[in-house]
């Protein structure tokens, strides 16, 4: 412990925090856990590993499905960046991986939309859903909140399996011979729902739309575990206003997750009947492939409503958990209680209320009556405020701080950044008048992957660096992580910003290739810089597989608290076992912020630390609570 | 062979990487250097905070000034240049906030790295500071939305009277055009009448259909009011013109509109550029397929002297396909209307063109 500590002469009482703040506990519920611990000793390693309860293990679990997944999104996109930034080369040495999807030296263009498809649709779903929030609200929410484990371990180990199940089907999916979905992520019908119009809506968009229900499923299992237990198990004095933020974070996300999917369920669902059994849900007045089909009266435009329905607060579900993490590793880094807990929380709230009814606001150019555009931009503008004083809190947060650059702390300063900047062209894009000439163009790629896929990357990252001597009882190496955060956070503002100006000249998404037009040829030059960055950002992204892997073997031993924070996780031994705690759960009572507090020797104190041990420092209502 | 050999070095390299990576730890180990947070590069990190802003900060104002020329298609209605107004002023409010945020941020990131002895303020809330940064971004977005709101109610409002009748019907992978003809109504179509020989489905027996006429090129007068009349046949596509600032989706079963205002023909646009090439490009914005992205029609914009000779000169449907005529005539005859039963009704509302001028 005190290899890691800033200031070593941290006093006795804070250094054995966890035994001082547990002793004095009534044991009310030894019996049970006793008795868990010793069923699971000589359990056989297929139940320990694989079809594990444990929270902790299915957190990982999540996590390494999760990076494999963003290897693939990754490669996706290197691919079709090629194509991008230069149109007129030659990919005769991609046969060997594409084979047939190389034509005369040439990316077939309907396997190009098949990899901007894909790419979207895992990066959306597959890492930042499952991978970011299954990871971190798995692992964190029982060991913040203390508590055993999940309310419920076999729901929770059928949430994994059931992703992985949907991962099997959507990875079978890239090798299918007439492609995978290849109708754009938001899979709008009709191209969706009728092969003649595209290969990858035969076969391929049937495996999506199953493994979708599978991920729905998955979702749903995990999001009324986390709801469960966050409101159910928190350990004794843990009130919801001592809670940390990530865990308010994960709560309001699984809450956007239950009440969100179950429409993506709908909606795929009547697109598999229209599909399959000839209804006429979203089709009408078709004529395709030399034919008239018979469906009339649906509309493509119900599909959007039901997609954006789930659509937008997915963004919500993606960037939440980042921003509670992000808030976490910031104060603590900062050595700083967060500024505006109750505000942090609050904006939390309005955002995850605001993210229900601002869904139209992708749909302004597509049919919609007007009049519900202008309803849709005022909502949509509104939920600038809670985000813009999340920003300022953070800011404030760092103001008069002493910060210690851990890679973690790097990474959650840089989610700062990008979330400021992709988050403010949104203010243009939220604009329903502004929106007719941006909508669908590079302009609304840059902001979206700025401000959702990229920031939550880097919340990400910094979990993962800040978590890791938790998850695997091992630190990863400093200096890699350096070097992994520089050259992302360089590689990401390189590829984005300069998207911008192809935005706003106009240039349409989806494009396999704007050279058959004079108004979007003129930024040649550019598409290429912004493919050479992208694809060196991406190969940066070894470096911390690299790092990831090689420090789970053979990383530098933890110890129990590295980071001096003050939340529960840190009670546990180095690598706890299940049940999280060998003794009794500690018990709270304070809020996980009193970083640097003044009267107090150390410059944090834990959260399982009573007032009574802590009279230089309490506040007066908190001596009240004390005497 | 050769492949193999590149393989063969780039394995052997990331070994070398890995034994080189791993010596340095040991030997960090074995001296005892290894302090993980607070050392050198703590400071390092935040001088290169402030690098970053710098760096960064310089190379982005470089980059958007040296592109900034090529990044505004040239405008051409008269709601487009309201709208560009609009970007850029809402983009220079952005701007600020921009600025101040992101200077704040890595300024204190690098003012308040870890120093010895120093402590953190303990400063957990501050109620006046909280409520102005929720006030001043809520007037600031009620001003914009209110500008918004205002802008996007007269674009989408109903189109004048005496607009000038397009209408765009997009298929894989091209756009069709239809012109209402002398009579200024549009006759109806039927997705179930299209066949190789009549693209857009047009029911003859309709008596507005007669003197309806189809173009390859899309031309509109100047100054005078646009109304395009939307359709899609199969998938989804939307109708984007970058220079008009004007886009709609179509979409199948589902007409859509979209009306605006051309300000500058084309000839004056080529001359304004100094371009003789230069073309108003209508390109398609909603993925539909392989050749999604050659979808494209040019539209001209004519003096309305030559829109209205060109508009004269144009041929009906009807009188170019006699066989067609023919064919819905013995139909018709044989007592098997209910192809023209089945039209829409809502094409056959008269559209609002009666004062046309032309």
């Amino acid at each position: 412990m005190s290899d890691m500590s800033a200031k070593p002469n941290l006093s006795a009482a804070i250094q054995a925090a966890g035994g001082i703040g547990t002793a004095p506990v009534p044991h009310t519920e030894h019996g049970d856990h006793a008795h868990d611990e010793h069923e699971h000793h000589d359990q056989h390693w297929l139940w320990k590993y694989v079809f594990s309860q444990d929270h902790k293990t299915i957190a990982r679990q999540y996590l390494i499905t999760g990076m494999f997944w963003a290897i693939i999104g990754g490669t996706l996109s290197s691919l079709f960046r090629l194509q991008l930034g230069w149109p007129e080369g030659t990919m005769e040495w991609l046969t060997p991986v594409l084979g047939k999807w190389i034509e005369g030296g040439k990316l077939n263009p309907e396997f190009y939309l098949a990899l901007v498809t894909m790419h979207g649709t895992i990066m959306v779903f597959f890492v930042l859903t499952a991978g970011l929030s299954g990871t971190f609200s798995n692992f964190l929410i029982p060991l913040q909140v203390g508590a055993r484990d999940m309310a419920s371990g076999f729901m929770n180990m059928l949430s994994y399996w059931f992703f992985f199940l949907s991962s099997l089907i959507m990875f079978a999916s890239l090798f299918l011979e007439t492609g995978p979905a290849s109708a754009g992520w938001t899979i709008y019908p009709p191209l969706s729902a009728l092969p003649q119009a595209i290969p990858g809506s035969g076969m391929g968009m049937t495996m999506w739309l199953v493994s979708m229900v599978f991920f729905i499923v998955s979702q749903l299992l995990g999001g009324v575990n986390y709801v469960t237990t966050v409101i159910n198990l928190r350990t004794r004095g843990m009130s919801m206003s001592k809670l940390p933020l990530t865990i308010w974070a994960f709560f309001l996300t699984a809450v956007l997750g239950i009440l969100s999917f179950p429409v993506l369920f709908s909606a795929a669902l009547l697109l598999v009947f229209d599909r399959s059994f000839g209804t006429s849900f979203f089709l009408s007045d078709i004529y395709i492939a030399g034919q008239a089909l018979p469906n009339q009266g649906g509309s493509p435009v119900l599909f959007q409503h039901l997609f954006w329905f789930l659509g937008h607060p997915e963004v919500y579900i993606v960037i939440m958990p980042a921003m509670g993490m992000v808030s976490e590793i910031l104060a603590t880094n900062a050595r700083k209680p967060i500024f505006g807990y109750r505000a942090m929380i609050g904006s939390l709230m309005g955002i995850s209320l605001l993210s229900f009814v601002v869904w139209a606001h992708h749909m302004f150019v597509t049919g919609m009556n007007p009049f519900l555009g202008s309803v849709f931009m005022f909502l949509t503008l509104i939920i600038a405020v809670p985000s813009g004083v999340k920003v300022f809190n953070w800011i404030a947060t760092l103001w008069r701080g002493n910060i210690r650059f851990t890679t973690a702390m790097l990474f959650s300063i840089g989610f700062v950044s990008l979330f400021i900047s992709g988050g403010l062209t949104g203010i243009i894009l939220g604009n329903a008048t502004l929106d007719i000439q941006m909508h669908n163009t590079y302009f609304v790629v840059a902001h979206f992957h700025l401000v959702m896929g990229s920031s939550a990357f880097f919340g990400l990252f910094a979990g993962v660096y800040h978590w890791f001597p938790k998850m695997f009882g091992r630190m990863m190496d400093e200096k890699l992580g350096y070097v992994h955060f520089w050259l992302t956070f360089a590689g990401v503002y390189l590829v984005f910003l300069p998207m911008h100006y192809v935005g706003i000249a106009g240039f349409p998404r989806r494009y396999y290739a704007w050279t058959g037009f004079d108004g979007f040829s003129q930024f040649a030059d550019l598409n290429k810089f912004i493919s050479m960055a992208a694809i060196i950002a991406f190969l940066g992204q070894f470096i911390f597989i690299f790092n990831f892997f090689y420090s789970i073997f053979r990383g530098r031993r933890a110890t129990q608290n590295p980071w001096n924070s003050n939340t529960l996780e840190w009670t546990t031994p180095i690598m706890p076992g299940h049940g999280n705690w060998p003794g009794e759960i500690p018990a709270v009572y304070r809020w996980p912020y009193d970083y640097s507090k003044p009267g107090s020797e150390a410059d944090f104190i834990p959260q399982n630390v009573p007032y009574s041990q802590t009279q230089s420092s309490n506040l007066p209502y908190e001596q009240e609570l004390a005497d | 062979m050769s492949a193999l050999t590149i393989i063969a070095v780039l394995v052997l390299l990331l070994v070398v990487f890995g034994l080189l990576f791993r010596l340095q730890i040991l030997s960090s180990i074995f001296s005892g250097s290894f302090t993980r947070d607070i050392g050198m590069s703590n400071s390092v990190n935040a001088v290169l905070m402030l690098v970053f802003l710098i760096g960064g900060g310089g190379w982005f104002a470089y980059s958007f000034v040296e592109n900034f020329g090529k990044m505004n298609p040239p405008i051409a209605s008269v709601h487009g240049h309201h709208m560009d107004t609009m970007f850029w002023t809402t983009m220079a409010i952005l701007g600020v906030a921009f600025t101040i945020t992101q200077v704040l941020l890595f300024w204190y990131s690098y003012k308040y790295q870890h120093k010895e002895g120093r402590r953190a303020y303990f400063f957990s809330h501050n109620n006046k500071l909280e409520v102005i940064w929720t006030i001043i971004p809520a007037i600031v977005m009620a001003s914009l939305i209110f500008a918004g709101w205002k802008a996007w109610a007269r674009i989408t409002g109903p189109a004048p009277k005496d607009s000038v009748v397009v209408e765009v019907m997009g298929k894989q992978f091209n756009w069709l055009v239809r012109y209402p003809g002398r009579d200024l109504k549009l006759g109806v179509i039927n997705y179930r009448l299209i066949d190789a020989s009549n693209d857009f489905g047009i029911d003859l027996n309709d008596q507005a259909s007669q003197d309806d006429f189809t173009a390859t090129e899309i031309h509109v007068p100047k100054g005078h009011p646009v109304l395009f009349k939307i359709r899609s046949r199969d998938v989804l596509h939307a109708v984007y013109m970058p220079n008009f600032r004007v886009q709609m989706y179509a979409v199948p079963g589902m007409p859509t509109r979209f009306w605006f205002t051309p300000t500058t023909s084309t000839d004056e646009m080529r001359a304004k550029l100094g371009n003789p090439k230069f073309n108003y490009e209508l390109a398609c914005n909603q993925v539909c397929g392989k050749s999604h992205y050659a979808m494209k029609a040019i539209v001209i914009v004519d003096e309305p002297d030559d829109y209205q000779n060109w508009f004269a000169s144009q041929k009906s449907f009807a009188s170019l396909n006699p066989d067609l005529v023919a064919s819905f005539k013995q139909k018709a005859a044989q007592g098997t209307p209910k192809q023209a039963v089945a039209a829409e009704p809502k094409e056959t509302v008269p559209a609002p063109l009666a004062n046309a001028s032309f």
